[in-house]
């Protein structure tokens, strides 16, 4: 493989990082001033801060190595539905309190062994990046897991409502582990971990917190996938008509 | 503001504006604060990294405290403006993400200015490893900026900003921020 294919092969997969984070990050933002109590709203919109800061660093380096002057913001505000390289897991929405802590619970738990792998990155700015947030999700994965156990160990309407998002949500969890051409060639340039060599850590972060939530983990390992081949859920679309609409409406347009 | 601030320091100004000495740049920077934490300055919040002097151009490299710090575009807009009113015309701010910032780089004089401010600076050093740990352990014993007892609570680890933890004071009542570790 040359030079020029895996950078840009690490241009798809910064994108894909990058979209990751801004996708979860206007999520959350959804429940600024509606979350159940003041400081839970204060926490849900510093994660979703920290989410969009690093989409920035990740959508920026992304747009430098494809090298087609596209920035961060036309790389958020003027792609498409088909163009977006996220995962279903973190488009999906927000619904109760507990569908959202377990949507993050799965995402954080992922997020945490990923940048930890990509901090020894042989790409310097792959793994500052990595190396920086890192620090940042420990501190979401802390908050997703006690509310967790709060909920899944609480009361019955409680463990009922737990249990039920992490079934619904389970079946997108497959995808986070998938490796396609993109991985492959950054798995052998040392720059990116293989997706599959994280999944027992995962595996094991998730039985732990589910365990001692008292709530069942779910059978079966589900097949929808798509997200990063540009094959999204129908919320996706919604979710971007919102964050996009006006750069759509006032090209260009400038604080 | 930080402009504004400037004008007690005419001399130094002066003098860095003949020699782009980097010293002299670095004592200028110090009117530079976050705006999140006035009473401190960037360097004391090791914001800034390094001053570089080639000639006519200067080179400040930054980096945030958190990715998502709403401030650094205003800090960026502060240094230009100190830096422009001291005759630098030729001036690149670089933002750096390595090494990753942490609170271990502030002094024990900035932590204090942080309680007098009413904010309860970090407690001991960020641990390497404490961020791996699944399970939320003990919250760290924080002393209350204002009235100093150790009876205090954690009411969230998320606060008025990414940087801060909110505390309640059992003795005094209060509830004051904290600046956690990282």
């Amino acid at each position: 493989m040359s030079r020029d294919d895996t950078r840009q092969a690490l241009a798809e997969y910064a994108l894909r990082l990058g979209d990751n984070s801004l996708i979860l990050g206007q999520r959350l933002s959804e429940w600024c001033s509606h979350a159940p109590q003041l400081e839970e709203d204060v926490a849900l919109i510093n994660i979703a801060l920290d989410l969009v800061g690093q989409a920035r660093a990740l959508l920026s380096y992304a747009g430098e190595l494809e090298g087609r002057g596209r920035g961060e913001d036309e790389l958020a505000f003027l792609r498409d539905v088909r163009e977006w390289r996220n995962l279903l897991l973190v488009e999906q929405p927000n619904g109760d309190f507990a569908r959202t802590i377990a949507r993050q619970l799965l995402f954080d738990c992922y997020a945490f062994e990923l940048y930890r792998a990509l901090s020894d990155s042989t790409d310097s700015q792959l793994a500052a990046i990595a190396a920086k947030s890192l620090k940042e999700v420990s501190y979401h994965r802390r908050h997703s897991v006690e509310w967790t156990l709060r909920l899944g160990d609480g009361t019955d309407e409680s463990h009922r409502r737990m249990q039920a998002a992490i079934d619904d949500l389970w079946p997108y969890t497959g995808e986070l582990f998938e490796a396609d051409a993109v991985d492959a060639a950054l798995i052998a340039a040392g720059i990116a971990p293989d997706p599959a060599e994280l999944r027992a850590a995962w595996q094991a972060s998730v039985s732990q917190v589910l365990a001692r939530a008292t709530l069942a983990q779910p059978e079966s390992m589900g097949l929808l996938s798509g997200g990063r081949s540009g094959l999204h859920s129908e919320h996706l679309g919604h979710l971007l008509a919102e964050m996009q609409w006006l750069q759509r409406a006032y090209p260009g347009l400038q604080w | 503001m930080a402009a504004a601030r400037l004008s007690g320091l005419a001399v130094v100004a002066a003098v860095a504006a003949c020699e782009h000495d980097e010293i002299a740049l670095r004592a200028l920077l110090d009117a530079v604060k976050d705006p999140e934490l006035p009473v401190i300055s960037i360097e004391e919040l090791g914001v800034l990294r390094e001053v570089q002097v080639d000639g006519d151009s200067v080179t400040v490299t930054i980096t945030p405290t958190y990715s998502g710090c709403p401030a650094m575009a205003t800090i960026e807009a502060d240094i230009r403006a100190v830096l422009a009113a001291a005759g630098v015309a030729q001036l690149r701010v670089e933002t750096v993400l390595n090494p990753p910032w942490t609170t271990d780089w502030m002094s024990a004089a900035a932590r204090e200015k942080l309680r007098a401010y009413g904010i309860a600076p970090p407690v001991g050093r960020a641990d390497a490893d404490g961020g791996c740990a699944l399970f939320a352990g003990a919250a760290p014993l924080v002393p209350c900026p204002r009235c100093r007892s150790s009876d205090t609570r954690r009411l969230s680890e998320f606060g008025s900003t990414a940087c801060k933890a909110q505390y309640q004071c059992r003795a005094c009542l209060e509830p004051f921020d904290y600046f956690k570790c990282l």
